[in-house]
């Protein structure tokens, strides 16, 4: 937008008006046609409520999706995220052991797990110089290896009321809507935490670089690998709170976080991340997340088969990954 | 600079968007018209009317549209109108044995002799299993080594685990009867075309005893299987069927096609909703088994069809996330078919729920090294071990709910006696 220039002999309106459309990111408008086909399909779904009880659905992806941007800016893939919400999910109904009191010291040592899991992948990565597709699918095997060892194969316990309350519950009796999802909340703070982060703090500027270039990045003082290991760290908690939104949502279930890694990184493709690091936007990382689900959504509505729906999301990924290494290519 | 590639995606979505469109169209059309759709939409396809093509076609117009969907075919390898007819009969008849202890129950058996195999002990058994990978295998084979444990004259058991892969298995297989010390093989194979012929060489060298899922070969000493999906998917029907007042609104949920204890269940439960005047089948879906993905289609349709008034699932691991979601959209609870895992039985008692959930027994676990103990003795088996079938109703419902049990157990597993019960299945 820094083109634009709005001197009186400078471009007419249309000129700046189309600049400024050629400047949103093209995920925004995919996302509203999306939300418009879906609302056409399903009116209770342009109504507050119905699009809210929505995004409570979507709150899990999104927040992975936002995650997942660090680790892909930095120019690496984190596929342990699934696994980490399939062992949030068990491993929280397993040590809250039917008890609501353990409930909130279970969340923050699953967050600490959270941070752990991120320091390690992000130790792996950085300092033993193993590629992170390796490393994070080792870590999605050790993860999920773990969660069937402890559990015995069959989740056991219940994850508490005031557990699923972050992932199910709704605030009641509200003016305008009558209910709002905890879950909703959730997203918004970690959503502009994230973009906080990432677009207003050295730190975002520090991890672009260093996805761009490492080298470069590494001659111009950035500390990279402090740098690299926060990026997986960031990922990995926002794994954890995926998780417990997920939790809540749907209850204990082993199958709760399987394939969600790959959600999330075509998520946040389809927001215009480059794979192998150095551009992208949490807003529209997240945005392709709620693209994802309103696509999921739609095809559900017009009755499609779950391999279409599967054969969609590849397509999607595909032509998302062309179009970026096309439009890199051009501007280089 | 963004211009080409902006205008690239636009085109790009869009002419995605419009064929997915138009594809569906095509097929599922008659889906979102749901009312106006006549009976003449049958298609070739539909093998499963082909059976009954007469009395189907008269029918069909009396179910929901959503029974020409995709999802809701069954395909022709799938159904076996001799079996359905078994089990049909089966699911009626009083078993023989002592009905305490239903896994060394029979119906209909034709005893054959075993005296070839009669060996002095002590014996090693051998076990190449499919897999320890969900709730219902977890149960099962804990049962199976609680029951092991019953018999001292068994003084090896070795358990080799395919972990859910065909290739895995087979090579199982070879290498417990290339080692020569099992006595016995017990199979529980992982899919049934694939392990036939592993299973075929190992019946040349010693007795195999096959359960849970089946072979394409009679080679094995006995095949123990309960009565199966048929009468499964039915019971469930059924009690919709008679329980649903006025026009009755029926979601199915399916976990995934092209299993066949699982297309059974959908087979007989199809046949039952299509001769059914009282029953509107609004959709047929595939959850995936997955709490959330079933949450979420329950909670469309809820917005779809504003009410719906039963739900029928072909396995109940997501009967829970199914009724979760009529409880958050602030609907009255539907008549539901489960099955018999404890957090199902427990929310169902909880809310005096009109429900039902047929089994497939986590107690057929026993049987194989009961058979297996038959067979060294030289004792008369059952070519065909066919095990009742319980099912749990709202009359019986309170003496199935275990509170002390993880909410993954499955209440039919008939080791409530057995020593080590109930720590070692996770309870307390």
């Amino acid at each position: 937008m820094s083109e634009l220039t709005t001197t009186n002999n400078g471009p007419s309106t249309w000129q700046r008006f189309a600049a400024r459309a050629r400047s949103v990111n093209p995920i925004y408008v995919i996302m509203i046609l999306l939300l418009l086909g879906v609302g056409y399909l399903n009116p209770r779904f342009l109504e507050v409520n119905g699009f809210l009880a929505f995004l409570r659905r979507a709150a899990p992806i999104m927040i992975l999706t936002a995650g997942q941007l660090y680790v892909l800016v930095s120019g690496g893939f984190d596929l342990s995220v699934g696994s980490i919400v399939t062992l949030v999910v068990i491993g929280g109904a397993l040590m809250i052991d039917n008890d609501p009191a353990n409930t909130w010291w279970v969340i923050l040592v699953l967050l600490a797990g959270g941070v752990v899991v991120g320091l390690v992948n992000g130790f792996i990565v950085a300092y033993l110089k193993v590629p992170s597709l390796i490393a994070t699918l080792g870590m999605l095997l050790v993860l999920r290896g773990a969660g069937l060892y402890w559990s015995g194969g069959a989740p056991r316990g219940y994850l508490t009321d005031n557990f699923r309350i972050f992932g199910r519950g709704n605030i009641e009796n509200l003016p305008l809507v009558d209910k709002f999802p905890y879950a909703v909340i959730v997203l918004a703070i970690v959503g502009i935490l994230a973009t906080y982060l990432f677009h207003r703090m050295v730190y975002g500027r520090q991890l672009l670089a260093l996805g761009d270039n490492p080298r470069a990045a590494k001659l111009s003082g950035v500390r990279t690998n402090r740098v690299r290991i926060l990026a997986f760290v960031i990922s990995a908690v926002s794994a954890v709170i995926a998780g417990i939104l997920l939790g809540g949502f749907s209850g204990v279930n082993i199958e709760a976080g399987t394939g969600l890694e790959l959600q999330a990184i075509s998520a946040a493709v389809l927001g215009g991340a480059v794979l192998l690091g150095g551009s992208g936007s949490v807003p529209a990382a997240m945005a392709g997340a709620l693209a994802l689900e309103l696509l999921f959504a739609l095809l559900n509505l017009l009755g499609l088969p779950k391999p279409l729906r599967d054969a969609v999301q590849g397509l999607i990924i595909i032509s998302a990954v062309a179009y970026a290494a096309l439009g890199t290519r051009r501007s280089k | 600079m963004l211009n080409k590639k902006w205008l690239l995606t636009l085109i790009a979505i869009l002419a995605l968007l419009l064929t997915l469109v138009a594809c569906s169209s095509s097929d599922t059309s008659d889906e979102t018209t749901a009312d106006e759709t006549v009976a003449e939409e049958t298609t070739d396809d539909e093998t499963m009317a082909e059976d009954q093509s007469d009395d189907a076609a008269m029918e069909e117009e009396s179910s929901g549209s959503a029974m020409d969907s995709e999802a809701a075919m069954v395909a022709d390898e799938f159904f076996s109108q001799e079996q359905y007819d078994r089990s049909m009969r089966q699911m009626t008849m009083e078993a023989e044995g002592p009905a305490d202890q239903p896994w060394i129950q029979m119906l209909e058996p034709e005893m054959i002799d075993t005296s070839e195999y009669a060996k002095e002990g002590p014996y090693t058994f051998c076990f190449s299993n499919a897999g320890v990978n969900n709730p219902w295998r977890v149960v099962g084979y804990t049962t199976m080594l609680a029951e092991v444990d019953l018999h001292p004259e068994i003084e090896e058991f070795i358990h080799v685990d395919a972990e859910g892969s065909d290739e895995k298995q087979i090579s199982d297989i070879a290498d417990l009867v290339a080692g020569g010390n099992c006595d016995v093989l017990i199979v529980s194979p992982n899919t049934t075309a694939a392990l036939t012929p592993a299973v075929e060489q190992a019946c040349e060298e010693l007795p195999v005893l096959v359960f849970d899922r089946g072979v394409f070969t009679e080679c094995p000493v006995s095949f123990i299987q309960p009565i199966g999906g048929y009468a499964f998917g039915q019971a469930g029907a059924q009690y919709i069927i008679d329980n649903c007042e006025g026009d009755c609104n029926v979601l199915a949920l399916r976990i995934l096609p092209g299993v066949d204890v699982l297309e059974e269940r959908w087979a007989a439960a199809k046949i039952a909703f299509e001769g059914a005047d009282n029953i509107n089948v609004v959709g047929v879906e595939f959850g995936d088994g997955d709490n959330a993905k079933v949450k979420s289609i329950v909670t469309d349709y809820l917005d779809r069809f504003g009410h719906i008034d039963a739900v029928w699932m072909d396995a109940g691991a997501t009967a829970v996330a199914a009724l979760e979601a009529f409880e958050d959209a602030g609907a009255d609870y539907p008549i539901i078919v489960g099955e018999d895992q404890q957090d199902f039985l427990v929310k169902w008692q909880e809310n005096g729920l009109s429900g039902i959930s047929p089994t497939f027994p986590t107690f057929q676990w026993r049987t194989p090294i009961i058979a297996g103990l038959h067979v060294m003795n030289g004792e008369e088996v059952p070519a065909v071990w066919r095990l009742p079938q319980p099912t749990i109703t709202n009359e019986n419902l309170d003496t199935y709910v275990q509170p002390n049990m993880p909410p993954l157990h499955y209440a039919m597993c008939g080791c409530e006696d057995m020593p080590g019960f109930p720590e070692n299945w996770g309870g307390q």
